[in-house]
Protein backbone atom coordinates (compact mmCIF):
# COMPACT_ATOMS: atom_id res chain seq x y z
CA UNK A 1 0.00 0.00 0.00
CA UNK A 2 1.33 2.90 -0.80
CA UNK A 3 2.17 5.35 2.45
CA UNK A 4 0.17 8.48 1.72
CA UNK A 5 2.39 11.21 2.87
CA UNK A 6 1.03 14.55 4.52
CA UNK A 7 0.57 17.33 2.43
CA UNK A 8 3.33 19.71 2.70
CA UNK A 9 2.09 23.37 4.41
CA UNK A 10 3.02 25.98 1.76
CA UNK A 11 5.07 28.66 3.69
CA UNK A 12 4.86 31.34 0.75
CA UNK A 13 3.01 33.36 2.76
CA UNK A 14 4.47 33.36 6.09
CA UNK A 15 6.60 36.36 5.19
CA UNK A 16 4.04 38.57 4.18
CA UNK A 17 2.27 37.68 7.55
CA UNK A 18 5.66 38.56 9.08
CA UNK A 19 5.75 41.58 7.12
CA UNK A 20 2.62 42.97 8.04
CA UNK A 21 3.70 42.25 12.05
CA UNK A 22 6.53 44.23 11.11
CA UNK A 23 5.34 47.11 10.06
CA UNK A 24 2.94 47.29 12.40
CA UNK A 25 5.78 47.30 15.02
CA UNK A 26 7.85 49.97 12.88
CA UNK A 27 5.22 52.11 13.06
CA UNK A 28 4.10 52.25 16.57
CA UNK A 29 7.40 52.26 18.26
CA UNK A 30 8.39 55.94 19.10
CA UNK A 31 12.30 55.82 20.54
CA UNK A 32 11.35 58.15 23.01
CA UNK A 33 13.82 60.11 24.78
CA UNK A 34 12.75 62.68 27.59
CA UNK A 35 15.11 65.62 28.52
CA UNK A 36 14.75 67.86 30.97
CA UNK A 37 16.09 70.32 34.17
CA UNK A 38 16.77 68.46 37.09
CA UNK A 39 16.53 70.47 40.22
CA UNK A 40 16.52 69.11 43.81
CA UNK A 41 13.69 70.12 45.88
CA UNK A 42 14.62 71.41 50.11
CA UNK A 43 13.64 68.88 52.16
CA UNK A 44 10.76 70.14 54.92
CA UNK A 45 12.50 71.61 57.56
CA UNK A 46 10.69 71.27 60.87
CA UNK A 47 12.95 72.97 63.54
CA UNK A 48 12.54 75.94 64.96
CA UNK A 49 16.27 77.23 63.65
CA UNK A 50 16.55 80.98 63.21
CA UNK A 51 17.59 81.12 59.54
CA UNK A 52 21.11 82.80 59.49
CA UNK A 53 20.83 86.22 58.57
CA UNK A 54 21.80 86.95 54.81
CA UNK A 55 23.27 90.35 53.65
CA UNK A 56 21.11 91.94 50.49
CA UNK A 57 24.01 91.88 48.56
CA UNK A 58 24.43 88.23 48.64
CA UNK A 59 21.12 88.18 47.48
CA UNK A 60 19.70 87.86 43.90
CA UNK A 61 16.30 88.74 43.98
CA UNK A 62 14.23 87.40 40.86
CA UNK A 63 10.44 87.98 40.86
CA UNK A 64 7.84 86.84 38.36
CA UNK A 65 4.68 88.62 38.25
CA UNK A 66 1.44 87.30 37.39
CA UNK A 67 1.66 88.91 33.73
CA UNK A 68 4.87 87.21 33.14
CA UNK A 69 7.12 90.72 34.12
CA UNK A 70 10.56 89.93 35.48
CA UNK A 71 11.93 92.14 38.56
CA UNK A 72 15.93 91.29 39.06
CA UNK A 73 16.78 93.21 41.94
CA UNK A 74 13.66 95.54 42.48
CA UNK A 75 14.25 96.65 38.94
CA UNK A 76 12.30 95.62 35.45
CA UNK A 77 14.63 93.14 33.27
CA UNK A 78 13.84 91.68 30.18
CA UNK A 79 14.48 87.78 30.07
CA UNK A 80 17.36 88.15 27.59
CA UNK A 81 19.39 90.06 30.13
CA UNK A 82 18.72 87.60 33.28
CA UNK A 83 21.40 85.33 32.51
CA UNK A 84 24.42 87.86 32.52
CA UNK A 85 22.98 89.86 35.03
CA UNK A 86 23.00 86.44 37.60
CA UNK A 87 26.59 85.62 35.93
CA UNK A 88 27.82 89.12 36.64
CA UNK A 89 26.38 88.88 40.42
CA UNK A 90 27.81 85.13 41.02
CA UNK A 91 30.90 85.88 39.19
CA UNK A 92 31.78 88.99 41.25
CA UNK A 93 33.74 88.20 44.16
CA UNK A 94 34.19 91.53 45.96
CA UNK A 95 34.56 89.78 49.48
CA UNK A 96 35.59 86.53 50.99
CA UNK A 97 33.94 83.20 51.76
CA UNK A 98 32.68 82.32 55.13
CA UNK A 99 36.27 80.72 55.74
CA UNK A 100 38.21 83.98 54.69
CA UNK A 101 39.45 83.22 51.59
CA UNK A 102 38.58 85.65 48.69
CA UNK A 103 37.44 84.11 45.43
CA UNK A 104 40.59 84.36 43.13
CA UNK A 105 38.96 82.71 40.17
CA UNK A 106 36.32 85.32 40.01
CA UNK A 107 36.52 86.98 36.96
CA UNK A 108 33.88 89.99 38.09
CA UNK A 109 34.14 93.56 39.04
CA UNK A 110 34.57 92.93 42.42
CA UNK A 111 32.17 95.18 43.76
CA UNK A 112 31.08 96.08 46.63
CA UNK A 113 27.59 96.29 46.20
CA UNK A 114 27.20 92.63 44.65
CA UNK A 115 28.11 89.30 45.90
CA UNK A 116 30.94 88.59 48.55
CA UNK A 117 31.83 84.70 46.85
CA UNK A 118 30.03 82.57 45.24
CA UNK A 119 30.22 79.97 48.22
CA UNK A 120 27.98 83.06 49.37
CA UNK A 121 25.75 84.09 46.78
CA UNK A 122 22.37 83.04 46.81
CA UNK A 123 19.84 83.00 43.92
CA UNK A 124 15.82 83.58 45.01
CA UNK A 125 13.25 83.02 42.63
CA UNK A 126 9.96 83.88 43.54
CA UNK A 127 6.86 83.88 41.64
CA UNK A 128 2.83 84.67 40.94
CA UNK A 129 0.50 81.43 41.32
CA UNK A 130 -0.82 83.22 38.07
CA UNK A 131 2.59 83.14 36.51
CA UNK A 132 2.65 80.90 33.53
CA UNK A 133 5.03 77.58 33.86
CA UNK A 134 6.23 78.70 30.18
CA UNK A 135 8.14 81.37 31.67
CA UNK A 136 8.61 79.77 34.56
CA UNK A 137 11.12 77.61 32.67
CA UNK A 138 12.24 80.04 30.99
CA UNK A 139 13.97 81.41 33.83
CA UNK A 140 14.84 78.40 35.41
CA UNK A 141 16.27 77.62 32.62
CA UNK A 142 18.55 81.18 31.90
CA UNK A 143 19.42 80.74 35.95
CA UNK A 144 20.64 77.32 35.18
CA UNK A 145 22.55 78.34 32.44
CA UNK A 146 24.49 81.46 34.31
CA UNK A 147 25.76 78.39 36.85
CA UNK A 148 26.67 76.38 33.66
CA UNK A 149 28.22 79.27 32.37
CA UNK A 150 30.38 79.70 35.16
CA UNK A 151 31.23 75.77 35.70
CA UNK A 152 32.48 75.53 32.31
CA UNK A 153 34.61 78.54 32.26
CA UNK A 154 36.14 77.06 35.34
CA UNK A 155 36.08 73.91 34.00
CA UNK A 156 38.03 74.81 31.05
CA UNK A 157 40.73 76.31 33.40
CA UNK A 158 41.16 73.68 35.18
CA UNK A 159 41.12 70.63 33.41
CA UNK A 160 41.27 72.00 29.20
CA UNK A 161 44.47 69.70 29.34
CA UNK A 162 42.44 66.47 29.56
CA UNK A 163 39.82 67.32 26.82
CA UNK A 164 41.92 69.10 24.41
CA UNK A 165 39.48 68.77 21.54
CA UNK A 166 36.30 69.59 23.08
CA UNK A 167 34.80 73.18 23.88
CA UNK A 168 32.87 72.38 27.05
CA UNK A 169 34.63 70.68 28.93
CA UNK A 170 32.10 70.49 31.91
CA UNK A 171 29.65 69.01 29.19
CA UNK A 172 32.58 66.32 28.29
CA UNK A 173 33.58 65.61 31.82
CA UNK A 174 29.69 64.96 32.87
CA UNK A 175 29.35 62.77 29.20
CA UNK A 176 32.19 60.51 30.13
CA UNK A 177 30.89 59.98 34.03
CA UNK A 178 27.51 58.77 32.08
CA UNK A 179 29.12 56.43 29.82
CA UNK A 180 31.20 54.96 32.49
CA UNK A 181 28.66 54.53 34.69
CA UNK A 182 29.18 51.11 36.02
CA UNK A 183 32.80 51.51 37.16
CA UNK A 184 33.80 54.26 39.06
CA UNK A 185 36.44 56.77 37.58
CA UNK A 186 36.97 58.32 41.16
CA UNK A 187 39.33 61.01 40.15
CA UNK A 188 36.85 62.03 37.23
CA UNK A 189 34.33 62.54 40.27
CA UNK A 190 36.89 64.41 42.00
CA UNK A 191 37.19 66.59 39.34
CA UNK A 192 33.92 67.25 38.48
CA UNK A 193 32.84 67.43 42.38
CA UNK A 194 35.73 70.17 42.59
CA UNK A 195 34.10 72.37 39.65
CA UNK A 196 30.74 72.29 41.09
CA UNK A 197 32.48 73.52 44.56
CA UNK A 198 33.60 76.74 42.87
CA UNK A 199 29.99 77.64 41.83
CA UNK A 200 27.57 75.59 44.07
CA UNK A 201 24.03 76.00 42.87
CA UNK A 202 22.51 77.97 45.06
CA UNK A 203 18.99 78.63 43.93
CA UNK A 204 16.48 78.86 46.65
CA UNK A 205 12.49 78.96 45.48
CA UNK A 206 9.95 81.25 47.53
CA UNK A 207 6.31 79.40 47.40
CA UNK A 208 4.25 81.82 46.02
CA UNK A 209 1.77 83.71 48.53
CA UNK A 210 -1.61 82.01 48.81
CA UNK A 211 -4.40 84.50 48.02
CA UNK B 1 22.22 9.61 -24.78
CA UNK B 2 24.18 11.72 -22.15
CA UNK B 3 24.10 11.19 -18.46
CA UNK B 4 24.79 15.54 -17.58
CA UNK B 5 22.48 17.46 -19.64
CA UNK B 6 24.26 20.07 -20.92
CA UNK B 7 22.56 23.43 -19.23
CA UNK B 8 21.16 25.91 -21.47
CA UNK B 9 22.97 29.13 -21.16
CA UNK B 10 21.75 32.77 -20.25
CA UNK B 11 19.44 31.21 -17.84
CA UNK B 12 19.73 32.73 -14.51
CA UNK B 13 19.23 30.42 -11.42
CA UNK B 14 16.47 31.69 -9.14
CA UNK B 15 17.35 33.74 -6.19
CA UNK B 16 15.93 31.32 -2.95
CA UNK B 17 13.90 33.47 -1.17
CA UNK B 18 13.56 30.97 1.72
CA UNK B 19 15.35 32.36 3.81
CA UNK B 20 13.35 35.58 3.28
CA UNK B 21 10.86 34.89 6.82
CA UNK B 22 13.81 34.23 8.96
CA UNK B 23 15.03 38.11 7.59
CA UNK B 24 11.86 39.73 8.73
CA UNK B 25 11.47 38.00 12.04
CA UNK B 26 14.84 39.04 13.21
CA UNK B 27 13.46 42.67 12.52
CA UNK B 28 10.34 41.78 13.83
CA UNK B 29 11.65 40.41 17.56
CA UNK B 30 14.02 43.66 17.37
CA UNK B 31 11.36 46.09 17.05
CA UNK B 32 8.95 44.22 19.30
CA UNK B 33 11.76 43.84 22.00
CA UNK B 34 12.66 47.23 21.32
CA UNK B 35 8.98 49.07 21.13
CA UNK B 36 7.80 50.75 24.45
CA UNK B 37 3.96 50.74 24.57
CA UNK B 38 2.88 54.44 25.92
CA UNK B 39 1.61 53.42 29.47
CA UNK B 40 -0.63 56.00 29.65
CA UNK B 41 -2.83 58.04 27.42
CA UNK B 42 -2.84 61.43 27.87
CA UNK B 43 -6.23 63.19 29.09
CA UNK B 44 -4.86 66.71 29.03
CA UNK B 45 -2.95 69.06 26.56
CA UNK B 46 0.71 68.76 26.73
CA UNK B 47 2.37 71.22 25.13
CA UNK B 48 6.02 70.90 26.98
CA UNK B 49 7.83 74.11 27.40
CA UNK B 50 11.31 74.53 25.96
CA UNK B 51 15.14 74.51 26.95
CA UNK B 52 18.20 74.67 26.34
CA UNK B 53 20.14 73.64 29.66
CA UNK B 54 18.95 70.09 29.51
CA UNK B 55 19.72 66.62 30.77
CA UNK B 56 19.18 63.46 30.02
CA UNK B 57 16.41 61.49 31.79
CA UNK B 58 16.40 58.09 33.23
CA UNK B 59 13.21 56.46 32.26
CA UNK B 60 14.43 53.18 34.66
CA UNK B 61 14.05 55.32 37.41
CA UNK B 62 11.69 57.91 36.87
CA UNK B 63 7.66 58.95 37.66
CA UNK B 64 6.24 60.67 35.59
CA UNK B 65 3.23 63.35 36.36
CA UNK B 66 1.47 65.04 33.83
CA UNK B 67 -0.27 68.46 34.85
CA UNK B 68 -2.71 70.63 31.81
CA UNK B 69 -5.73 71.79 31.03
CA UNK B 70 -8.24 68.59 30.11
CA UNK B 71 -8.09 68.09 26.18
CA UNK B 72 -10.92 68.47 24.41
CA UNK B 73 -12.19 64.72 24.67
CA UNK B 74 -12.22 65.66 28.29
CA UNK B 75 -13.95 68.86 28.51
CA UNK B 76 -16.54 67.28 31.17
CA UNK B 77 -13.32 68.06 33.63
CA UNK B 78 -14.04 72.01 32.99
CA UNK B 79 -10.78 73.99 32.04
CA UNK B 80 -9.07 73.91 34.90
CA UNK B 81 -5.55 72.64 34.94
CA UNK B 82 -5.50 69.25 36.07
CA UNK B 83 -3.11 66.67 37.69
CA UNK B 84 -2.81 62.96 35.65
CA UNK B 85 -1.17 60.52 37.47
CA UNK B 86 -0.84 57.10 35.00
CA UNK B 87 -4.33 56.87 33.85
CA UNK B 88 -6.09 58.74 35.95
CA UNK B 89 -7.01 62.61 37.27
CA UNK B 90 -5.64 62.80 40.58
CA UNK B 91 -6.22 65.86 43.05
CA UNK B 92 -3.32 67.29 44.53
CA UNK B 93 -3.41 65.68 47.75
CA UNK B 94 -3.06 62.59 46.02
CA UNK B 95 0.03 63.37 44.95
CA UNK B 96 1.61 61.48 47.83
CA UNK B 97 0.34 58.40 47.93
CA UNK B 98 0.18 57.81 44.19
CA UNK B 99 4.24 58.48 44.46
CA UNK B 100 4.51 56.31 47.32
CA UNK B 101 2.91 53.78 44.78
CA UNK B 102 4.82 54.61 41.77
CA UNK B 103 7.97 54.29 44.06
CA UNK B 104 7.16 50.78 45.52
CA UNK B 105 6.13 49.34 41.89
CA UNK B 106 10.20 50.15 40.76
CA UNK B 107 12.99 48.08 41.08
CA UNK B 108 14.49 48.17 45.05
CA UNK B 109 18.11 49.37 44.01
CA UNK B 110 16.75 52.32 42.27
CA UNK B 111 13.89 53.07 44.55
CA UNK B 112 16.77 55.64 46.70
CA UNK B 113 17.44 57.30 43.30
CA UNK B 114 13.95 57.74 42.36
CA UNK B 115 13.34 61.20 40.13
CA UNK B 116 9.83 62.20 39.26
CA UNK B 117 9.51 64.03 35.88
CA UNK B 118 7.06 66.48 35.62
CA UNK B 119 5.56 66.86 32.05
CA UNK B 120 3.69 70.05 32.37
CA UNK B 121 2.20 71.90 29.77
CA UNK B 122 3.44 75.52 29.34
CA UNK B 123 0.28 77.55 29.81
CA UNK B 124 -0.24 75.82 33.05
CA UNK B 125 -0.24 78.04 36.42
CA UNK B 126 2.98 78.17 38.06
CA UNK B 127 1.10 78.16 41.12
CA UNK B 128 -0.48 74.70 40.58
CA UNK B 129 2.92 73.13 39.62
CA UNK B 130 4.14 74.79 43.19
CA UNK B 131 1.65 72.59 44.62
CA UNK B 132 2.68 69.41 43.22
CA UNK B 133 6.70 70.31 44.26
CA UNK B 134 4.99 70.68 48.26
CA UNK B 135 3.35 68.02 48.42
CA UNK B 136 7.03 66.01 46.65
CA UNK B 137 8.57 67.37 49.73
CA UNK B 138 6.08 66.23 51.95
CA UNK B 139 6.58 62.73 50.17
CA UNK B 140 10.62 62.90 50.32
CA UNK B 141 11.02 62.79 46.48
CA UNK B 142 13.02 65.52 46.27
CA UNK B 143 14.76 65.16 42.90
CA UNK B 144 12.27 66.51 39.95
CA UNK B 145 12.85 67.10 36.42
CA UNK B 146 10.85 69.80 34.74
CA UNK B 147 10.48 67.47 31.17
CA UNK B 148 10.68 70.10 28.00
CA UNK B 149 12.03 70.36 24.55
CA UNK B 150 15.68 70.56 23.50
CA UNK B 151 16.18 74.26 22.61
CA UNK B 152 19.15 74.62 20.79
CA UNK B 153 21.92 77.08 22.12
CA UNK B 154 22.14 80.50 20.77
Amino acid sequence: MAKRSAPEVNAGSMADIAFLLLIFFLVTTTIEKDKGLLRSLPPIDDTEVEPPVIKQKNLFTVNINRNNQLLVEEEELPITELRQAAIDFLDNGGGTNPAGQSCDYCKGEGSSESSDHPDKAIISMKHDRETTYEKYMEVQNELVAAYNYLREREAARLYKKYYPNSDKVFTAMLEEKEKNQYSKDEVLNERIETVKKLFPMKLSEAEPDKN
Amino acid sequence: MSKFRKKEKGEMPAISTASLPDIVFMLLFFFMVATVMRDSSLMIENALPSADQVEQLKKDRTIFIYAGKPSSQYKQFGEEPRIQFNDAFITVEDVQPSIYQGISEMNEELQSKVVVGLKVDKNTNAGLVSDIKQELRKANALKVMYIANTKLEQ
